[in-house]
């Protein structure tokens, strides 16, 4: 049975853009791999004869036409901005690049 | 492997591709949100769907659909009959659900292949996938008051994406910048995306990476990105091979990494390590039902596409007789193909090969001239009328090239252009008669050479007629005439 090492809940703590403690490290260690315990017991199930789904409402092809539709005007849409300036959106510069896209 | 031998004859590059293109709806992917955001104020163009705001579910854009289904068919794809949208997770200000909704275990296409021409000849990639996914809003790094920030714009947040994934199949800088630009064209042609490189409606990026010949394993890939233009594709590309094989060779480890390509250096620089795929814990979107694709859907979109590029070449050869230059030229060009097919539909007659050569030629030279204005004005049953003229000997093909001149500035019709101009070729007989006897009577000396078997002074007196007409009459007529005329009357 596999556990989460230290360098596993850095690595995960990083992916999330988490400054953690040494401290807050250790603990998340301990909690992660009580959590992933408790899947562990999930995992004893027998669900060979469930298919795999990823959905618990039973919808399908829900699609819309291609047509505009009213945008929020610009106050609006910055109305919970943590700060403005002119048009934008502010936040503390993010070190470290651009993400996947 | 001796150090003398050349690099490019030891490593063997081993090089994928991935382009985004921006798909040319009029709404956002999973909201009603304008997509016409150039020149647009910052967020003006955002909704709670495009900003992430909670509690808000998206909803899929049947014509997104539409454009990547199209595709699949048009690069021989597999096209899902089960789709599925997925999470793909990084923590980044340009992503204000700490999310993008894209596609990673069912893909709306699978198994494509694209064909195209390389200075090797012809070339096939094959493509992993073609999927849907939406855009990232828009960061610029800033200073405001003393601090460093980052100022968002989320106008692009929610765009339209297609993703189109090769396998690692090109070996070439050439290869993958003419797999691009035969994917632009294709997209173009398909009306899925205007896919220009420029303003980032088509982004494409390279994973490189190297590996002694021979072997099968791949070398570690570095991500090259940021490349504007087709042109800084294939450099950008040959410089990375070039860089991690001076590196292997000095014994230094490829990192992987995400390098940015410089215009300006013309070099490749470090940007960020590149994350592993696991990095992003894709998991299924809950937000989203999945979608399942009828047959009477798909070959509803199968039956809509236009004539591909690759098909229209062929038929331009192999029906219409016209060069693999002058066929490729045509396809690349939207406006010159209709006037090409417009012209050959006006009058069937003309042989194809010449119309074409009017089109790549004149008109592209005129064309590129910059008159845009001019290009429009230019009518296909006019050029066909013309090229007719020309063939039919009724006007010389430099006089020809005056008048396609004047219609293109103008738009005025060709035989009211060579009858103001006085173009018309003097080819009966009558007329041209009168031109003869005044030139056989002022030339006695060359009559009589001429009759002393000096043949080659017929040239001169065909050039004394063509001088009189100013021009007008048909060189060939003249000399037929003349040497009938010389001959008989000894
Ligand atoms: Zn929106």
């Amino acid at each position: 049975m596999a556990e989460l090492t230290r360098a596993d809940v850095e690595h995960v703590a990083h992916l999330a853009r988490l400054g953690l403690t040494e401290e807050e490290l250790a603990r998340l260690e301990g909690q992660l791999n009580h959590i992933l315990d408790q899947y562990k017991v999930l995992a004893t199930l027998d669900t060979a004869h469930i298919p795999p789904t990823a959905q618990t409402i039973e919808l399908q092809n829900i699609l819309r036409e291609d047509a505009v539709q009213p945008s929020l005007a610009v106050d609006e849409a910055l109305a919970n901005a943590p700060e403005r300036s002119g048009d934008h959106f502010v936040v503390p510069a993010i070190l470290g690049g651009e993400g996947g896209a | 492997m001796t150090a003398a031998e050349p690099a490019a004859s030891r490593y063997e590059a081993v090089i994928g591709i991935e382009i985004h293109c921006q798909l040319k709806t009029v709404s956002k992917m999973f909201c009603g949100c304008s997509t016409e955001i150039d020149g647009a104020a910052p967020n003006s163009h955002c909704c709670p769907v495009c900003l992430g705001l909670p509690g808000v579910l998206p909803t899929i854009n049947k014509k997104a659909v539409e454009f990547v289904i199209a595709t699949g068919f048009a690069i021989e794809a597999k096209v899902a009959t089960t789709t599925r949208w997925d999470r793909k997770n990084y923590f980044y200000p340009d992503l204000p659900k700490g999310y993008q909704i894209s596609q990673y275990q069912l893909p709306l296409a699978a198994e494509g292949r694209l064909t195209f021409d390389t200075s090797d000849g012809p070339f096939t990639v094959c493509v992993r996938r073609a999927h849907l996914e939406e855009d990232t809003g828009r960061l610029i790094h800033a200073e405001l008051d003393g601090r460093r920030v980052s100022l968002i714009d989320f106008n692009r947040s929610g765009m339209p994406l297609m993703e189109i994934v090769t396998e690692p199949d090109i070996r070439t800088a050439e290869q993958a910048r003419r797999y691009a630009e035969e994917l632009r064209l294709l997209m173009q042609t398909i009306g899925a995306s205007d896919a220009e490189m420029e303003n980032g409606q088509m982004r494409v990026e390279a994973n490189v990476s190297i590996r002694p010949r021979g072997q099968e394993a791949f070398g570690t890939r570095v991500e090259v990105k940021n490349m504007n233009s087709m042109r800084a594709v294939e450099r950008a590309i040959a410089f990375e091979i070039e860089r991690q094989t001076v590196a292997v060779d000095a014994g230094e480890k490829i990192h992987m990494e995400t390098r940015g390509w410089d215009e300006a250096r013309q070099s490749t620089y470090h940007m960020r390590p590149k994350e592993e795929e696991n990095d992003y814990r894709y998991f299924p979107e809950p937000d989203l039902p999945p979608l399942l694709t009828s047959p009477e859907w798909l070959a509803e979109i199968k039956a809509r596409l236009p004539e591909l590029p690759s098909a229209r070449r062929r038929r331009y050869r192999d029906e219409q007789g016209l060069s693999a230059y002058d066929a490729d030229v045509l396809v690349n060009d939207a406006t010159a193909a209709a006037l090409f097919e417009g012209a050959v539909a006006a009058d069937p007659a003309v042989p194809p090969k010449l119309l074409a050569n009017w089109v790549t030629g004149e008109y592209m030279r005129l064309a590129k001239g910059g008159e845009g204005s001019g290009a429009a004005a230019v009518d296909p049953a006019e050029l066909a009328a013309l090229v007719e003229l020309v063939v039919d000997g009724s006007i010389s093909g430099t006089n020809a090239k005056e008048v396609f001149a004047e219609h293109f500035a103008t738009g005025r019709g060709v035989s009211s252009i060579v009858k103001a101009r006085g173009f018309e070729q003097i080819s009966d007989a009558g007329a041209l008669g009168t031109a003869i006897d005044t030139v056989l009577a002022a030339n006695p000396a060359a009559v009589a050479d001429y009759r002393a078997g000096k043949a080659e002074v017929l040239g001169f007196l065909v050039g004394q007629v063509m001088k009189a007409t100013r021009g007008q009459a048909n060189a060939g007529m003249v000399q037929n005439a003349l040497r009938e005329r010389l001959d008989k009357a000894e």
